[in-house]
């Protein structure tokens, strides 16, 4: 996989099918990014579970926080990192070592390692680095125009009011949630 | 796995315009409404702390206005744009978001009279100060830098002589120095230039001109390269600092690439208020869909007129840059290579008095003062849009009493020419 550029559908195709995000290093302080964006995806109809060894055992936006991978109680979709590069190869070997694997270990916006991207492909784990799923998830969705965003996508088709019937959002056609 | 990206014409029309979601409508509905209901409160509260993209409230945005955000965005390359009244509201935004009380600027003097105005007398009021530097001179550009430097700005095609500024050049200064480049694109629109492509970081524009092009509806947009770091060097506190009106977010670190323009969105424009209108940016949109069309033979018609000048006996100059024998042809081969727009400037042998008798006696060409519409127009800029400098200034700016400035509109150049020689006589 070319990490400089990422295909519209393989973005899509990772943010319709995946269900359970555990974020690493999500913050509970609401102006950091990680909360804006677990926030974002929560509200489109992600589980999001939070881990931070800080906030081990309380709530965070709802979702039950846990100190690392290894302790949440159920199967994880997506393994969403956001802390730095570096530290981001220990997080990778550690999602690697989880029964059942994750499908997708996605780096924030300015994370890249390529070493460890690439221990995760060998795996069959696809990787998404250096981007946000909320403004990935914005670009597909349409709502990236709203703040002028360019997102380098166009089509005919009309987009899709997200399927939690809720005002001015938009989904990207992602399967009915039982959440 | 390999996608078609969509080219410049195909963006022109679709970028930012997918049919709207609720009704079907295949073009951008004009939303005309100040304000947007709420799901909740809890979702009124996301909003207002950026928790959540949405409308809130017209003077921040409108979905009218986002379209036209998107589509200036794409065509410029640039990762966000945010549209505004003006394209002067554009300039104060920008400069609103970068600059403190005390800080400074350098602006080549090769610009848009009234964005000499701005600079110097409006700017100087909010504790902004521009220092002036020449766009020929590379030298005078650098040496114009101090640390209290936030910026540089140029025009891409500098009204009204229509000289084209070394683009590529004046980026390496801006980024040695750590500040950024902004460029005023509106006399080359994206079509004939992509000042992103060579190194700017941020765009403006006056939308009023070629890309609405029809001469019905004021705009303006500012649109972010996503290229440079604003918290860096910590010159741009607004950008990288926790900002108190929004709990403590940083702007920088939260939005990334696309952080210049929500921060002149949602501190410039939502405490200083030059919003646009829902119905101009409508108008501005229909006008884009067009662009590559009309500029094209803006261009070839001002070229064909500048040849038909540069021989007629009674014109002692011509200063258009898609002429082969004009200093700026080689710039205009690099930055314009379509064409050199179709704004520029003559003299006549008979100056002053000459000038005035041909804008007082044209029968196609209008007379007013604007750029940038279907129709041809004529302006004497000594004693209108640059009638507020002083000599030095004007001659610096290109605009020396002699000169009669031609906005070259896309009717039938042999109209238009029929036209200056009838008023030359």
């Amino acid at each position: 996989m070319n990490h400089d550029t990422y295909p519209a559908d393989y973005i899509r195709g990772i943010l319709q099918s995946v269900k359970v995000i555990a974020m690493v290093g999500a913050s509970s302080n609401e102006v950091r990014p990680s909360n804006l964006v677990m926030k974002y995806l929560l509200g489109k109809g992600y589980d999001v579970i939070p881990v931070n060894p800080g906030l081990a055992g309380q709530t965070l936006l709802g979702q039950m926080a846990y100190a690392s991978l290894k302790d949440i109680p159920k199967p994880i979709d997506m393994v969403d990192i956001f802390r730095n590069s570096e530290a981001a190869g220990k997080i990778v070997d550690e999602a690697l070592t989880l029964i059942p694997k994750p499908s997708v270990i996605w780096m924030q916006l300015t994370v890249r390692n390529d070493e460890a991207a690439m221990r995760a492909e060998a795996q069959g784990v696809k990787v998404v680095m250096n981007r946000c799923p909320k403004m990935e998830y914005g670009k597909l969705s349409g709502e990236w125009a709203w703040v002028g965003g360019n997102s380098g996508l166009v089509s005919s088709r009309k987009q899709q009011m997200h399927q939690s019937g809720k005002m001015q959002s938009l989904g990207i056609g992602e399967k009915p949630t039982t959440r | 796995m390999t996608e078609r990206t969509p080219g410049f014409d195909t963006l022109a029309i679709h970028a930012g315009a997918s049919p709207d979601p609720a009704t079907g409508a295949r073009i951008t509905p004009i939303y005309q409404t100040t304000a947007f209901v709420f799901d909740d409160v809890k979702h009124a509260s996301d909003l207002f702390a950026l928790k959540a993209f949405g409308n809130i409230y017209t003077r921040i945005m409108n979905p009218t206005q986002a379209v036209l955000e998107a589509k200036v965005a794409a065509l410029e390359g640039g990762t966000a744009a945010l549209a505004v009244a003006s394209g002067h509201a554009a300039q104060m935004l920008v400069f609103h978001t970068m600059m403190q009380p005390g800080d400074e600027f350098v602006a080549t003097r090769q610009l848009y009279g009234g964005s000499i105005n701005q600079f110097n007398h409006s700017f100087k009021s909010f504790g902004w100060h521009v220092v002036w530097a020449d766009a020929e001179d590379m030298n005078s550009i650098e040496s114009a830098l101090s640390p209290k430097t936030k910026a540089i700005f140029i025009e891409s095609i500098a009204n009204p002589g229509g000289r084209i500024t070394d683009i590529a050049a004046v980026a390496k200064i801006a980024k040695r120095a750590g500040v950024p480049l902004i460029v005023d694109n509106t006399l080359a629109t994206p079509y004939l230039c992509k000042p992103i492509e060579h190194g700017a970081n941020i765009v403006v524009h006056s939308l009023t001109k070629f890309m609405g092009g029809h001469g019905n509806s004021m705009g303006g947009a500012i649109v972010d390269g996503g290229n440079f770091d604003w918290s860096k060097s910590g010159k741009y506190p607004l950008l990288s600092e926790p900002n108190d009106s929004y709990h403590g977010m940083k702007f920088h670190e939260t939005f990334g690439g696309i952080a210049f323009a929500i921060a002149c969105r949602v501190l410039g424009l939502r405490d200083l208020g030059p919003a646009i209108s829902p119905q101009n940016a409508f108008y501005i949109l229909t006008g884009m869909e067009t662009l590559s069309l009309r500029m094209q033979r803006h261009c070839d018609n001002a070229l064909k007129v500048a040849e038909w000048l540069s021989q007629n006996p009674s014109v002692a100059w011509v200063n258009y840059a898609g002429l082969p024998t004009d200093s700026h042809h080689a710039l205009q081969k690099k930055y314009t290579p379509r064409g050199a727009g179709a704004v520029f400037t003559f003299g006549l042998k008979g100056g002053f008095e000459a000038g005035v008798k041909v804008v007082s006696s044209v029968k196609l060409i209008s007379h007013l003062a604007n750029v940038g519409d279907t129709r041809s127009l004529i302006i004497h800029p000594a004693s209108t849009t640059h009638s507020q400098l002083m000599p030095d200034q004007l001659k610096k700016a290109g605009a020396t009493p002699d000169v009669v400035r031609l906005s070259i509109g896309i009717e039938d150049v042999e109209d238009i020419i029929a036209d200056l020689e009838q008023a030359i006589g």
